[in-house]
């Protein structure tokens, strides 16, 4: 590089400094160690949001380059090609090319030197777009321990664009990224990258193409043009079978027409172009690349003869499996005790220090205990994702697909699934997160809209509440199975059940059409990086407090309104008459119990008399087929705050004041409690038909703002909330009419 | 390329190899599959079978693909020479 270009650029690296900052993106394939990359190269800054109308998170962070100052470097999502069906696939093609924002000043293609040629397939498809690109050629240390050889000159020439080799996992290499890419920016040097032409006869129908696409899209380079030709070609579905959009009706009409043309001379476009491409390929390949052994590590091998062996693959899934399961119930549960005691600490602290009010109120019970009810997720998200880092980033994410596949095949969903799937029996937020490890979107969303069906660890307080209120004492079942037992192992079946039947009947209405395939790259093993896995896990919990976060704090304080307001005056004249009457007349032994039952009853009153309470009321009619009443009606609106709260609730309701599914007198007041005809509210019957319900009802908002950001719309929350209330209705209202015809109270 | 009837990928014995000739796949399938690098004229190796019979691992390109067996299926392939 000579000083002269470099001052120049120094200049005006100072000059454009308060301008937008050079816009650079990192694409390559999945494994190939691109957010490795990207987090080396920003550190743990990286922000994500979706891309606008799609499920696909775009991961965006600031770097420092050299002489050109900062650059915002945006991590896309992991491709094998820019070729697309689906909107979510088209966001590729889409940035590179720059058609819906501005186009990039550099791009990092990201190649995984041990699967060099599949690397190269996508590294010329960027290149041919015309943009300034830097291959990144990662893993050179697995390369060279396999026997390949690469000669990076050689391959340079053939690209005619920079090869940085790198190890990204142990950050060798790093700051010649850097400084390629400075050079790439500033278009230092300006080399013509490499153009190939196509096999006639494809390369003619590519010409045709181009000419129309030039037309239509004068602002694009000629390069750019010619890409977005080819891009045609393989994308387009015959008579609008795709979701493409943003392409100009003439040239999708030119592009058909040169697809129908190649197929009635009996020709295979695709193939030509793709296989086209590959023998470009495959020349730089053996140009470049000295010697292959051309087989997997050995280890590799080793590990995979017993991971995925018939018998030993089985067992270890299953054990890690297990261990997974139990970290998420077991070693959350300390940290999640700790930030509640911390929260409730602070609640005490807050309403000591401010004077009562209904400001206090606001802060203390809306603002803190929502902070508090975002804040107690982070042990669980925190604890799954350094689970899935960890066995995605030694490679065995991959192969609990592998082995599980069959199975989840079989009721429509993929491999992948399995692992949010359990997650789910602990808590439906981290899992719904966890479906970000499938790659399609399809495969994601049914995943996430049957999740909320398994039973979460939330649901578990209700069930032992209701089943020791009416399933309490001995009774047993053919003489050695307590009713209790059985009723919690039918609640698991049912939701197992559920879960799997929604996802058949999903499949086959609203997510019908042809099933993706599974196209699953086996990654060689790996040692995990500690530094990785911390900082992935890190971006999923920052990206859960940022954007779902702030939806579940604003849906608490919402809640705490309408369980709280309007103020019952009236009531709150007499608990102060009262209130002065026991200080006066009680004695003192028994005066704090008279003033804890006192208040206990005010907040059953201010419940009741709450919009949350008249809504009980209103509700209650169509509540009353199931068995249930206002009261347990209350306890439903307050259980959307988290499943658990139903027993709190209940707790205010009866006039208990703080209860859990453990406190006797909750128990004791529901047994006794009656309908307004005199009969007994909590039978059998209705304790079964309430659990039924909370099996399978969405009781959770948190859920419902965590599949808003999952999915980029609140249509799939909104669906997901029909479904699944009017699922929970029906069957409790089976279980209850149901029950009584057969003779059950 | 030589002539034949066309045998499937999903019937090459474990441990065994064979050449690409067609994928004949629905269309958006074959051009995954074809971009993969499994285009005519490529050696590709039968590695393994997962526990429950299905998916299968394969090798190509110096790299280990699993697909499930109805897209094995339709992967014409030539013995190798």
């Amino acid at each position: 590089m000579s000083s002269s270009g470099t001052a120049a650029a120094g200049l005006r690296g100072v000059a454009v400094r308060h301008a937008t900052p050079p816009l650079v993106l990192v694409a390559g394939n999945p494994n190939s160690g691109k957010s490795t990359l990207f987090n080396a190269l920003t550190g743990a800054s990286a922000k994500v949001s979706n891309y606008p109308g799609v499920t696909v998170s775009r991961t965006s962070a600031t770097m420092r380059v050299p002489e050109v100052g900062d650059v915002e470097l945006v991590d896309m999502p992991g491709t094998y090609s820019l070729s697309a069906r689906s909107r979510d696939e088209q966001v590729a093609v889409d940035a590179v090319l720059g058609r819906t924002s501005r186009p990039p000043d550099a791009l990092l293609v990201v190649a995984d030197a041990t699967a060099l040629a599949r690397s190269l397939y996508f590294a010329y498809e960027v290149i041919a777009t015309g943009a300034p690109v830097v291959v990144v050629l990662n893993m050179m240390d697995e390369a060279r321990g396999q026997g390949i050889a690469i000669d990076i000159d050689r391959l340079r020439d053939a690209l005619g664009v920079e090869v940085i080799p790198v190890v990204a996992r142990k950050q060798q290499g790093i700051g010649d990224v850097a400084a390629a890419l400075s050079r790439a920016i500033r278009r230092v040097p300006r080399a013509a990258a490499a153009a190939f032409e196509l096999p006639e006869p494809a390369e003619s129908d590519v010409r045709d193409l181009t000419r129309d696409v030039a037309d239509a899209m004068p602002s694009l380079t000629p390069a750019a043009q010619r890409a977005w030709a080819i891009w045609l070609l393989l994308s387009l579905e015959d008579e609008l079978h795709d979701e493409l959009e943003g392409v100009p009706a003439p040239v999708r009409a030119a592009a058909t027409r040169v697809n129908r043309r190649a197929a009635a001379q009996g020709r295979n476009l695709d193939q030509e172009i793709i296989a086209g491409r590959y023998a470009h390929v495959d020349a730089t390949f053996s140009g470049a690349v000295r010697s292959v052994t051309a087989v997997q590590p050995s280890w590799t091998e080793r590990i995979d003869a017993v991971l995925t062996h018939r018998f030993w693959g089985f067992v270890v899934f299953a054990v890690v499996m297990l261990i997974l399961f139990q970290a998420l119930f077991t070693w959350s549960e300390p940290v999640i005790k700790l930030i509640e005691l911390g929260v409730t600490s602070l609640q005490d602290v807050v309403s000591r220090s401010l004077p009562a009010g209904p400001v206090r109120d606001l802060i203390v019970d809306g603002v803190i205990a929502g902070v508090g009810n975002v804040v107690v997720f982070v042990p669980q998200i925190g604890l799954l994702f350094l689970f899935i880092a960890t066995m995605e980033d030694a490679g065995y994410l991959a192969r609990v697909a592998f082995v599980i596949d069959r199975v989840m095949g079989r009721i429509g969903l993929h491999g992948k699934s399995f692992v949010p799937m359990l997650s789910g029996f602990s808590c439906a937020v981290p899992a719904v997160l966890a479906t970000r490890t499938l790659e399609n979107r399809t495969d994601r969303l049914l995943t996430m809209m049957v999740l909320p069906l398994v039973s979460c660890s939330a649901r578990l307080p209700v069930y032992v509440l209701v089943i020791a209120t009416v399933f309490g004492g001995a009774s047993r079942v053919f003489g050695v199975i307590s009713a209790g037992a059985l009723a919690l192992f039918a609640m698991y079946l049912l939701s197992v059940t559920a879960a799997l039947t929604a996802a058949a009947v999903l499949r086959r209405t609203i997510f019908r059409g042809p099933r993706p395939t599974l196209l699953l790259e086996l990654p060689p093993y790996r040692r995990p990086v500690a530094r990785v896995l911390l900082a992935t896990t890190w971006q999923q919990v920052r990206s859960f407090l940022v954007d779902a976060g702030t939806i579940i704090l604003a849906l608490t304080i919402i809640l705490w309104a309408l369980l709280n307001y309007p103020r019952d005056r009236e009531a709150s004249a007499r608990v102060t008459v009262e209130r002065t009457t026991i200080e006066s007349s009680v004695p003192v032994a028994n005066r704090v119990a008279a003033l804890e039952t006192l208040s206990a009853r005010a907040r059953g009153d201010q419940l009741r008399h709450s919009i949350a309470g008249r809504v009980g009321h209103l509700i209650e009619p169509a509540l009353t087929p199931l068995g249930f009443d206002w009261r347990i009606g209350i306890g439903i609106l307050g259980a959307f705050a988290a499943r658990e709260v139903f027993v709190s609730t209940m707790g205010i309701v009866f006039d208990i004041g703080n209860a859990d599914e453990q406190t006797q007198p909750l128990r004791d007041a529901l047994r006794h409690a009656t309908r307004s005809d005199g009969s007994l509210l909590m039978t059998p019957l209705t304790g079964l038909a309430l659990m039924v319900f909370f099996v399978l009802a969405c009781q959770c908002m948190s859920t419902l703002a965590v599949v808003h950001r999952e999915s980029g719309s609140w249509r799939w929350p909104a669906l997901m909330f029909g479904y699944q209330s009017v699922l929970a209705y029906v069957c409790a209202l089976a279980v209850y009419q149901g029950g009584r015809l057969l003779g059950f109270s | 390329m030589p002539n034949g009837i066309a045998k499937s990928l999903a019937g090459v014995p474990l441990g065994a190899s064979a050449i690409v000739r067609r994928v004949a796949s629905a269309r958006s399938i074959a051009r995954r599959l074809m971009e993969l690098g499994l285009v005519p004229g490529t050696r590709v190796t039968m590695m393994r079978v997962a526990p429950f019979g299905d998916p299968i691992e394969l090798r190509v390109r110096n790299y280990a693909l699993s697909i499930r067996r109805t897209e094995a299926l339709a992967i014409e392939v030539d013995d190798t020479v």
